[in-house]
């Protein structure tokens, strides 16, 4: 078990590693010189350089991204060129609504998810399974966006229960929690669908296994053999999904942020392409980065919980 | 034998599952502590009158008759009922044992769940006689290990302690050694056998090996098409076989061919301390990778037309061998020449070695791409050749008459041939080529004793057309015997004995060419019993 974790920790540096090198140089090739952009057109050679000198534009390439890993090792990202704030505390501010975010629409996504693909599975081609299915096939087609629209018109608009976007801080965690719902269901639902696809599917493999037999032959009820040896078995695939989705929840909910008018990370990252805020770019693609392989971590170790031959063996 | 009512006893029982009928008027009875084995080739429906009387039959299944063990209709049971009758009075032994556990579920565990299922007892108590249990079966490891750390044999002891560790009367067990080794096979047999005796249960078993069932059984049931064609007591069966099915299946088993005079022949095939190794996982994460080595110095050779057999228990290195020797794979250490010349040529494989030399595996249906036809099947390996023959289609035609199916088939596809015929489309494959070696690796195993019995005829018509080497893997010593010439025996990765076949099956120098031998059931001749 200890080797297990020790050579998932040692592919999870050497991703980071990886990826570090990758974002930089992407960074790198990118056309659009920071420098001249800030100062806009008609200035003269002698600020701009001056200003490439002051950003540390012009120092040798290694050195630059030796500077930027050492610093975000420390916590120092840099300062938002177009901010003028350091990166940290603009992420500070935007990683406590998406991050939040991300978990509630998980959360909301598995709790959903699991009772259908299992309830769908178990009543295999009866009513049950039918309208489960048929509810997913909605969900997997409807794209998130237009589902927070229409939660808005509904539960926003038309009845005044919630919020139609913004975010009011964690000061007060009930209200917070609140005005990340609509979107919280808007994310999860089209998860939702997929996790309980896999669910099912996994499942309805695993009722299919000689070991599930071999529980019916010992005298355990259709319904026991599915809980004890079905469902833990079924878990393999659906973690994959799961950490999967994590990564898009975190990331990709820019759109979500801005129907909701959410100040998260997509939105930041988002502005700072648009400005050439390549420090604030680069910075917050490696956070988002390191978070995904620590989910993945998190999915590794939970796959050696579930599965113990993947204990003993690598 | 006790003259009361017997412990299970079924009555005209007949089974439908859709239009299909499965069963016809089944009608057989067994006695506390008595031995009852069914018997017959695959699709007979051993397997679900077995599954009818645990109340386990698919969905859409339809019974009707009589089923009645110790006094309980099981027919008429309700499924609660079942439940509760399911790992209590009746349990369940199945083939599979790699498959039959839940692999995230120590074994210890597993088997303490059938005593919590039925009983209301503390979980220590369970656990504590289910630990006993598995000792009883023989098995001495701990019970916190998990399925994937024990070996097929080790499995089939859990399942079996899983079905008796509430001492059931009933215990049935559908083929449950036929995954095993021949030695393992020996020993779970006994095992089945003590149990049956300590515990007075009734064992039915099912099986096709009639070896096994003449051993093991004090009843034989023969079942051919759903019905039960024959039932006797086993000297009574063996002495006198009243239905021609029943004969016809053990002469079949019996079967035995003339094989062709061997005259000896310029060598072929020359392997000279092979070596293998496979990497296993690393100890510690940057330590160098230890090494598990399939193959340990193996040398032998092979002449033109000469018969060549290979036996010896999952595991020995059969299959690395197979594979190495049709130049699949490079060894570490050694050579092997095909006609002087190597077979392992790097990236590019040497296409004069290969069409020299052809395969047929085990599983006939597996080995088939299943959406080509027949007629693109058998002709692949002319891409080992220089130039496509001219008449393609009459060659094809041919390949298949000759292994005696009609040219019509070329333009079917594989799903819609049994697994008989599709072994032999495999064999038509690898002669397409006029082939000087061919490797059957365990081209028999996987199929029902007639038709065994007639792919072993084909394979000895052919060698009479034309002198034909071959290679003939398997962990069936009867048939090996049949079959070859000379005969190499693997014990972890090395050739512990090698002979002329009579001589190794007649006079076995090695001990465990013996243990070998005398693990392997044998069917007692019509005359003796």
């Amino acid at each position: 078990m200890i080797r297990y974790i020790a050579s998932r920790l040692l592919s999870l540096t050497l991703s980071l590693i990886a990826a570090s090198i990758v974002i930089f140089a992407v960074i790198e090739i990118i056309p659009g010189d920071p420098a001249s952009f800030m100062l806009g057109v008609g200035v003269r050679p002698d600020t701009l350089e001056a200003l490439r000198d002051q950003m540390g534009l012009n120092d040798p390439l290694a050195m630059r991204y030796f500077s930027w890993v050492t610093g975000m090792l420390t916590g120092d990202f840099g300062i938002s060129w177009t901010y003028k704030i350091p990166v940290s505390e603009l992420v500070d501010d935007r990683i406590w609504v998406s991050l939040p975010l991300a978990i509630y629409a998980l959360f909301l996504s598995t709790i959903i998810a699991f009772p259908a693909g299992i309830i769908a599975a178990s009543h295999r081609g009866g009513m049950g399974d039918v309208s489960i299915m048929g509810a997913t096939q909605f969900g997997v087609a409807i794209p998130n966006f237009w589902f927070a629209m229409i939660l808005v018109l509904i539960f926003a608009i038309k009845l005044p229960w919630f919020s139609a976007g913004g975010f009011p801080g964690w000061d007060d965690p009930l209200l917070a929690l609140k005005s990340l719902t609509l979107p919280a269901i808007a994310l999860a639902l089209p998860q939702a669908a997929i996790l309980a696809r896999v669910m099912r599917s996994s499942l309805l493999d695993n009722l299919g296994e000689d070991y599930i037999r071999t529980a019916r032959a010992k005298g355990l009820t259709h319904r026991q053999a599915l809980w004890r040896h079905g469902v833990r078995n079924a878990m393999i695939p659906v973690l994959t999904i799961i950490g999967l989705q994590f990564s898009f929840l975190l990331a990709g909910g820019i759109i979500i942020e801005q129907i909701f008018f959410l100040p998260g990370l997509g939105r930041l990252i988002f502005q700072a392409i648009s400005a050439r805020d390549l420090i604030v770019v680069e910075s917050v693609v490696m956070l988002l980065v390191f978070v995904v392989i620590l989910v993945n971590f998190a999915v590794d170790l939970a796959y050696a919980a579930v599965d113990p031959r993947l204990r003993s063996c690598e | 034998m006790k003259a009361t009512m017997p412990l299970l006893r079924i009555s005209d029982m007949s089974l439908t599952i859709g239009a299909t009928k499965i069963l016809q008027d089944i009608n057989l009875q067994l006695q506390h502590g008595e031995i009852l084995a069914i018997t017959g080739e695959s699709g007979s429906g051993k397997s679900m009158a077995a599954l009818s009387i645990m109340g386990l039959l698919p969905r859409g299944a339809l019974t009707t008759g009589q089923i009645m063990l110790d006094g309980t209709e099981i027919l008429t049971t309700s499924e609660t009922n079942l439940c509760k009758l399911r790992g209590d009075t009746m349990s369940m032994v199945f083939q599979e044992p790699m498959t039959a556990l839940n692999p995230v579920q120590n074994i210890g565990n597993q088997v303490a769940e059938t005593i919590l299922i039925h009983e209301h007892t503390s979980k220590k108590k369970a656990h504590k006689r289910a630990t006993d249990m598995l000792r009883r079966v023989g098995l001495d490891v701990a019970p916190t290990r998990f399925p994937h750390e024990l070996s097929g044999g080790q499995r089939q002891r859990v399942v079996i302690a899983m079905a008796i560790v509430k001492h059931p009367k009933l215990l049935i067990a559908d083929e449950p050694t036929t995954a095993l080794d021949v030695t393992t096979q020996a020993n779970i047999l006994i095992l089945l056998k003590d149990l049956v005796r300590e515990f007075d249960m009734g064992l039915l078993i099912i099986t096709h090996d009639l070896a096994v069932v003449a051993d093991l059984a004090d009843h034989i049931v023969v079942m051919q098409k759903g019905r039960v064609v024959e039932s006797a007591s086993t000297p009574k069966l063996l002495a006198n076989m009243l239905h021609p099915y029943t004969r016809a299946l053990f002469d079949a088993s019996r079967h035995q061919v003339d094989l062709p005079v061997y005259k000896g022949g310029l060598q072929l095939v020359y392997a000279s301390q092979i070596v293998r190794n496979y990497p296993s996982p690393r100890k510690t994460i940057f330590g160098p990778r230890p090494k598990f080595c399939a193959l340990d110095n193996i040398s032998f050779t092979i002449d033109h037309g000469e018969r060549v057999g290979l036996v010896g228990e999952s595991g020995c290195g059969k299959s690395t061998l197979t594979r190495v020797l049709l130049g699949l794979e490079d060894v570490q250490g050694g050579t092997i020449t095909l006609d002087g010349e190597p077979v392992f040529t790097g990236k590019k494989p040497n296409l004069t070695v290969r069409r020299k030399m052809q395969v047929v595996f085990q599983d006939p249906y597996s080995s088939f791409n299943p959406r080509h036809r027949v007629s693109r099947l058998i002709s692949e390996p002319w891409n080992l050749l220089d130039h496509q023959p001219d008449d393609p289609d009459t060659r094809i035609a041919t390949a298949l008459e000759n292994v005696g199916l009609s040219a019509l088939d070329a333009f079917r596809y594989i799903h819609e041939f049994s697994g008989g015929q599709r072994q032999r489309i495999a064999i038509a494959r690898a002669l397409i080529v006029e082939p000087d070696l061919i490797i059957f690796d365990e081209a028999v195993s996987a199929l029902d004793v007639s038709v065994r019995a007639q792919i072993i005829d084909l394979i000895v018509n052919l060698s009479q057309k034309r002198p034909l080497a071959y290679l003939f893997i398997s962990h069936d010593l009867t048939v090996v015997r049949n079959v070859t010439d000379r005969v190499l025996v693997m014990k972890s990765g090395r050739i512990v004995e090698h002979g002329p076949t009579e001589d190794v099956f007649n006079t076995p120098k090695h001990p465990y060419t013996r243990t070998l031998l005398a693990a392997a059931p044998t069917l007692p001749n019509s005359q003796e019993a």
